[in-house]
């Protein structure tokens, strides 16, 4: 395991966010992490990345205690977070936006030729098939964004990419491309934490899956101790969704 | 400046040299410059003579000195609006203590640049601290910088102007550096121009091939993504200030250098011209977009309008009417080329 967490939790102020949740993530794999809104899935992910630090339990990190005081500090241990909305500035070029806050240098000078040619590089080798890295990635479309911001990570010597909800804004072809390309860092060795609450987009890429409930963990299960049914049962809460089928049912 | 690309994508139609310079901040105040340049040109033969050229490029070096670094400040996402009275103070700083307790020029200019530096670190570290407007922030610094100017030039010389640095120590020279003139071609160019050009020059490089010129885009396009990934932001915004800073300071120690004199309200009002320059450059109001050239070439388009209504020999109050009308044909020309240079690229 790259990363884990052992009964970890946050609380702020009075309100419990997290409670004893227990995960992790080995090299080559991907864990998913699932839950519904309020689950606690934001938390957790911003205690791995850096943003918040924990209350209880402990977070391992190469099996080695760890308690990050800035995201800049995961960083340089090789955790990267891909966030939902804030991965890309808009009006910059794609080339611009992939080396923003680790620009490749020429003695004084940002080295705009490398840094045109190396993004360039990168994203195909990613396949990723951008047809210009002059153009602002405003102009990209959102799966096209979340693609490359994977690539930057991967570039910059990430081990573990956590994904936030990498899918959720997306059609269902543009899902399609973003769980490519996290099946493709998946391949190149890295550990992938993928948040989600669509257990269609979670089910084929994942290796492990921990479902989240309102701030508690419900279990990690391998993926051959879970079916896609069940997975999505869990998620939903089984036995409400049941109660909710009667519900709805025409009489 | 594209690079080509390892290998062709055809889906990328060759894009064409009007299509690449549409895309531009630029653009605007281009296309603004030759048709102010045409007008005035066309009807007064002086304005296009090398000394009338020399003219108008004058008002436009202090003038573009002051846009070229509001721009930026710009690009990063905030304004300035206390930089117009911080060159008074600059000016009041290096007479009063050349002139009243026996400072060197030079001496004076240096306590001159570190207030300016001070003031400029306040108004950045307030910004960035409080996350209050920069409107707001240095609007406040623009009241206060005002009230003392006056204040504390009234209580030391009971008057609203110090004068005679040309009699303090080092004037010859500073003068010289800051505010003579060189002759080219039989033509008398003020020195000015020259800072001008450098500091433009200075600034594109910094915006387009360095490292803190990619964060001053990014600071001012999305600041919470540029912190996100390890971009200093806070330090960034605060240099931009302190750069706006320097370059008042400048242009505070050349215009009291030329005059020999400060008047204790000189510089209100100016803050806004500065920022129009800018936008008639390509800035964005909103930042994360534009260019220091651009600012330099709307200061340009100023300079000519300021001279060629006097080579004209209209009244000169029509000059806040030109004023007003660029500002507003610059900002719907830049949304529309925005809008354009995004269309083309998708």
């Amino acid at each position: 395991m790259i990363l884990q967490t052992r009964d970890i939790g946050k609380t702020f102020g009075s309100v419990l966010a997290l409670r004893g949740v227990s995960m992790g993530v080995a090299e080559g794999t991907v864990t998913c992490v699932l839950g519904d809104n309020g689950a606690g899935k934001s938390t957790l992910i911003k205690i791995l990345s850096g943003v918040h630090q924990h209350d209880t339990g402990s977070y391992l990190v190469d099996g080695a205690e760890v308690r990050f005081s800035s995201p800049r500090e995961a960083l340089d241990r090789g955790i990267a977070t891909v966030y939902q909305d804030l991965a890309m500035i808009p009006l910059m070029s794609v080339w611009r936006n992939f080396f923003l806050g680790s620009e490749p240098r020429k003695g004084p000078a940002f080295d705009v030729a490398r840094a045109r040619r190396v993004a360039a590089e990168e994203l195909r080798a990613m396949g990723i098939d951008i047809r210009d890295v002059d153009q602002p990635v405003g102009t990209l479309s959102g799966g096209e964004r979340q693609s490359v911001a994977i690539a930057r990570a991967v570039h910059f010597g990430a081990r573990v990419l956590i994904l936030d909800e990498p899918t959720s804004a997306l059609g269902v072809k543009q899902a399609g491309v973003v769980l490519r390309y996290i099946a493709r860092a998946r391949d190149r060795g890295l550990g992938v934490v993928f948040i989600t609450h669509n257990p269609h987009h979670a089910y084929p890429v994942g290796d492990r899956f921990l479902l989240l409930n309102r701030g508690t963990s419900m279990g990690e299960y391998a993926k051959a101790d879970l079916g896609k049914d069940e997975l999505t049962a869990l998620m939903a809460g089984g036995a409400e969704l049941e109660e909710l089928a009667h519900e709805l049912r025409r009489e | 400046m594209t690079a080509a690309p390892a290998r062709a994508d055809e889906r990328v139609a060759r894009v064409g040299l009007a299509r690449r310079l549409i895309v531009r901040p630029e653009l605007g105040a281009v296309v603004g410059l030759v048709a102010v340049f045409a007008f005035f040109a066309a009807q007064s033969e002086v304005f296009r003579s090398p000394a009338g050229i020399a003219n108008w490029l004058d008002p436009a070096a202090t003038l573009g000195i002051m846009a070229v670094a509001v721009a930026l400040l710009m690009i990063g996402g905030e304004f300035d609006l206390s930089a117009g009275v911080l060159t008074g103070t600059s000016g009041l700083i290096l007479v009063t203590l050349a002139t009243r307790y026996g400072f060197g020029v030079w001496p004076a200019m240096l306590a001159g640049l570190v207030v300016a530096l001070a003031v400029g670190f306040a108004n950045g570290l307030v910004v960035t601290r409080t996350k209050l407007p920069s409107f707001i922030v240095t609007l406040g610094t623009f009241l206060m910088l005002q009230g003392v100017n006056l204040g504390v030039t009234k209580a030391i010389t009971g008057t609203v102007q110090v004068g005679g640095l040309r009699r303090a120590p080092g004037f010859d020279g500073a003068s010289a550096v800051l505010a003579g003139t060189i002759q080219i071609g039989g033509t008398s160019f003020r020195v000015a121009i020259l800072w001008w050009i450098a500091i433009t020059a200075l600034a594109t490089w910094v915006l387009m091939r360095s490292r803190p010129g990619n964060w001053i885009f990014a600071v001012g396009g999305d600041e919470q993504a540029a912190r996100a990934v390890g971009v200093p932001a806070a330090r960034t915004k605060i240099a931009l200030f302190m750069t706006t800073a320097v370059a008042a300071w400048l242009v505070g120690s050349i215009l009291a250098l030329r005059y020999t004199s400060v008047q204790a309200n000189i510089g209100i009002g100016q803050e806004f011209i500065y920022i129009i320059a800018a936008v008639i450059g390509g800035c964005l109001l909103t930042g994360g977009y534009g260019s220091a050239v651009g600012a330099s070439i709307g200061a340009v388009i100023f300079g000519m309008a300021d001279k060629g209504i006097v080579f004209l020999g209209w009244d000169a109050d029509w000059f806040k009417f030109f004023l007003g009308a660029m500002l507003l044909l610059a900002t719907l020309a830049n949304r529309m080329v925005r809008r354009y240079a995004e269309e083309v690229r998708r």
